[in-house]
Order: structure tokens, then C-alpha cells, then sequence
């Protein structure tokens, strides 16, 4: 049966990147097809209705939606090599919950450290800053959230590194100074050729937002 | 296995606590039912979930899961010999799994919105949200069920039991407000569904009843009146 993979996806998304890290660890030949969410294709709004958001992949003709739900589903069908989630199902539930958290928690705030000013902005990095130290408690000092192997959790939040610089440059702050055992686990992913391979540069994410805010007002 | 080993921290009214009670109902497994208090939080519940300091927490052999979904399959992986709750099939996994997001993200927001609404354009606004979004449920309940009785199939599933819970909630809002959201002519798959879920083994003992759920949303609305204003 032939296997046909199709990915719905723009270069900058932190969410995207989480599928494509999976499909490179997995090995897996896909087409990708960059979105302009100003104008979004037909085929993107037949393949995600509900929500009209990228990343989607597309199957053999048939969608999946969300990219926590997209990693967990190249997991379960290319379970030949390279689990991505831990066979325990203890651990499994805790991947889970931290994937979960990163969604709930992280991924909010981030948006707002760089869309906000002021007492609106303050009160942004202050939860950032909240979250990400919850999170270096979690990774305590395995190399991987998972242990000794990268996997689910390591996939959801690493994509963010990408835009590190811009939650650094517009929140003023460092996130080696601040977190500096995240940034070591940062710099072990990279060595990663799915990671490296995936993760746009962080100057051109800071680009493509600095034109972002001023279409925003923000500047 | 003694019923000491699994624990659940949770309270009656709560849907989310409902979740992983049916899956305990579905695996046959015996656990202590840990009645929490709320206010103040437990030293227990403190403990066990640090990070959002919520119901359910499952403590099995001592080891906290949270999150309910979470929780849900994680009962569903550990206790093998029962029906399953996930469907077998990768894709109707990611379809069930998609679904229950949705139900977390967007239908249970708006749906705990209406309770708090501040006067009759933002209650019409807020219950028209619902009803697009029961439609959406409805035409996913055809293609999931495929003519059988549940999301899951011949059995409840994941989905059944994310979506299911909610039932308490929208008849007490359908009481509540004068308006009916489960509609024979809209929806009628969901309206016999809903009959087959809430009559079921696993969900009957749980499901809280409509009137009870309707005198706790009172009080609650009662007490949000009542707070000093911010």
C-alpha cells in the first residue's frame, strides 16, 4: 500500500516543528507544503474544518489535526524504530501530563511576552519565568525529560528554542542567565540531526517577527 | 490487587473526576474514592498535584497521575485485561484524541461560561457557540459510531467518556436556561447516545443527578455574587 504523507505547516511554527522533528526521527518521506495563513488553501480548510490551523498531516488522504495528537499518531503507526513515547505506562502518563503542561502553560505565555507592553508585559514574564522554572525542576538533571532517551516531551518544548531570541530580546532578559540547565538540555537536542535539521534560525524567526509586530501596532 | 493501591482524589460534581471514575467502572478495578474537600485544598491533593493543585488525582501504588485524559489512559494502559477504552486503530485513536481536545479547549470554556454570563446578549452569544459546537459532536458521533451505539463502538470510549461527562452540566444548563441543547430533530444520534451512556453500568452510580448539579450551580452563582468585586 503506498504510503503517501503530506504535511500542512509554515516554517516559523513552533508546532509544526514538533511534526517534523517526529518524522525525522521516525525516517519518514514526506511532501511538505508551506501554509500562508493570510490566504490558506482549500485544501487546508477541507483537511482541518474545525479549527483551520496548521500543522495537518495528511495520511493517505486523511487528516490528523493537532500536533501533539499528530506526534503521538507517527508513533503508534511507525513503531518500528525510534519510540518517541516510553513503553511504561507510569512513564508514558507523565510524558503526557508535561507535553499537556507545555501546551496549557507555556506555549500562552510565550505569545505574550512578545505581544504586550508595560504591566501587561511584566505580568507575562513573571508567569514565563513561573513556568520555565517548573520545568527545570521536571528535567532535574536527566539529560532528556524522558530520561536517557530524547522523546515526546523533548519534542514539544524544545521547537520554542527557535524563539528564544525573540522572548529574550523583547522581555529583556537571558534565558542562559535565567535557565541555565534548560539551555544545556537545549544544546543536547541540537546535536540532534532531526532537531538541528528542523529548527529555523533564531534570527530569522526574530526577523519575520519584528514585521509582525509593526502589522500589529505594536512598533 | 487491594483496593488500598488505587486511590482517587476527587469531588461529585466535578465531570472531569467522573472521566476516570468510568474508566475505573470499565476496567472493574476496586479504589478508595477520596471525597476532597476543595476549601481548603488537602495536604494530599497539595502534594500529589503540585503543578495545578486540581481534581482527579489517581495515586496508584502511591504514584500521583493528573489530568484527567491522562488519567484515562493511563487506567487504559495499565489494566489490559478489561474492554478497551482507546480504539485499536491509530487514525480513530488521533480522531477520539482530537475530539476530546476540543472538548476541553473550546466546549467546556463556553459551556462553564454561560453560568457567569453578565445578561442575555452574552448568554444568547455564548449558548450559540454551544450549539455549533454540539452540531460539530453530532456529525462526529456518525462518523466515529459508523451506526453503532457509542463513539467507541459497541462499547464506551474514550471519547464516550470525555464527551459523556458533560451531560450533567448541559441538562442543569438546559433547566436552567429554558433551552434545549440535545434536540431530536438537531441531534438526534446524540440524544440516544446520551440515553444509552447515562443508562450504562460504568456510568450509572456516577453520574450525578441534574437537579443536584442545578442546586450546586446556584450556590456557586450565589457565591460569585456574593465575592467582594477585584
Amino acid at each position: 500500500m503506498a504510503n503517501e504523507v503530506v504535511l500542512l505547516d509554515t516554517w516559523v511554527s513552533s508546532f509544526g516543528m514538533r511534526v517534523r522533528i517526529a518524522l525525522a526521527e521516525k525516517g519518514i518521506k514526506y511532501e511538505y507544503k508551506e501554509e500562508d495563513l493570510r490566504n490558506k488553501s482549500d485544501l487546508l480548510l477541507k483537511m482541518n474544518p474545525v479549527h483551520k490551523k496548521i500543522p495537518v498531516l495528511i495520511h493517505n488522504g486523511k487528516p490528523v489535526c493537532e500536533s501533539l495528537i499528530i506526534v503521538q499518531y507517527i508513533d503508534e503507526v511507525w513503531n518500528d524504530s525510534s519510540p518517541l513515547l516510553p513503553a511504561d505506562p507510569y512513564q508514558r502518563a507523565q510524558a503526557r501530563f508535561w507535553a499537556d503542561f507545555i501546551d496549557a502553560k507555556v506555549q500562552s505565555v510565550t505569545r505574550r511576552v512578545w505581544t504586550t507592553k508595560g504591566e501587561e508585559q511584566e505580568a507575562a514574564k513573571k508567569e514565563y519565568f513561573e513556568t520555565f522554572k517548573i520545568l527545570e525542576g521536571e528535567l532535574g538533571d536527566k539529560p532528556y525529560f524522558g530520561g536517557e532517551t530524547f522523546g515526546f516531551v523533548d519534542i514539544a518544548l524544545v521547537t520554542l528554542y527557535s524563539w528564544f531570541y525573540v522572548y529574550e530580546s523583547f522581555g529583556n532578559f537571558s534565558m542562559e542567565a535565567e535557565f541555565p540547565k534548560i539551555m544545556t538540555w537545549v544544546k543536547r537536542c541540537m546535536q540532534k540531526e532531526s532537531v538541528a535539521k528542523t529548527l529555523p534560525d533564531q534570527k530569522k524567526v526574530y526577523g519575520l517577527v519584528v514585521d509582525l509586530r509593526k502589522k500589529l501596532g505594536l512598533d | 490487587m487491594a483496593k488500598s493501591e488505587v486511590k482517587l482524589l476527587g469531588a461529585w460534581p466535578s465531570p472531569f473526576v467522573m472521566r476516570a471514575r468510568i474508566a475505573l467502572n470499565i476496567k472493574a478495578v476496586e479504589y478508595e474514592f477520596l471525597q476532597e474537600t476543595l476549601e481548603p485544598k488537602s495536604q494530599l491533593l497539595l502534594q500529589s498535584n503540585p503543578v495545578y493543585k486540581k481534581i482527579p488525582v489517581l495515586i496508584h501504588a502511591d504514584k500521583p497521575i493528573c489530568e484527567s485524559l491522562v488519567i484515562v489512559q493511563y487506567i487504559d494502559d495499565v489494566w489490559t485485561s478489561g474492554p478497551s477504552i482507546l480504539p485499536s486503530d491509530p487514525y480513530d485513536r488521533a480522531i477520539h484524541r482530537f475530539w476530546a481536545a476540543y472538548l476541553d479547549d473550546k466546549f467546556y470554556p463556553t459551556l462553564r461560561s454561560i453560568r457567569a454570563a453578565q445578561g442575555e446578549e452574552a448568554r444568547k452569544a455564548l449558548l450559540e457557540q454551544l450549539a455549533e459546537g454540539i452540531a460539530l459532536l453530532e456529525e462526529a458521533f456518525g462518523k466515529c459510531s459508523q451506526g453503532k451505539a457509542f463513539f467507541g463502538g459497541d462499547g464506551i470510549g474514550f471519547l464516550d467518556i470525555a464527551f459523556g461527562c458533560f451531560l450533567g452540566l448541559l441538562r442543569a444548563t438546559e433547566k436552567m436556561g429554558g433551552v434545549k441543547l440535545l434536540d431530536e430533530a438537531k441531534t438526534p444520534g446524540l440524544v440516544k447516545w446520551a440515553d444509552r451512556f447515562c443508562a450504562d453500568g460504568a456510568v450509572k452510580g456516577v453520574m450525578p443527578e441534574t437537579e443536584k448539579l442545578i442546586e450546586f450551580a446556584k450556590v456557586f452563582m450565589a457565591k460569585m455574587r456574593g465575592a467582594p468585586a477585584k
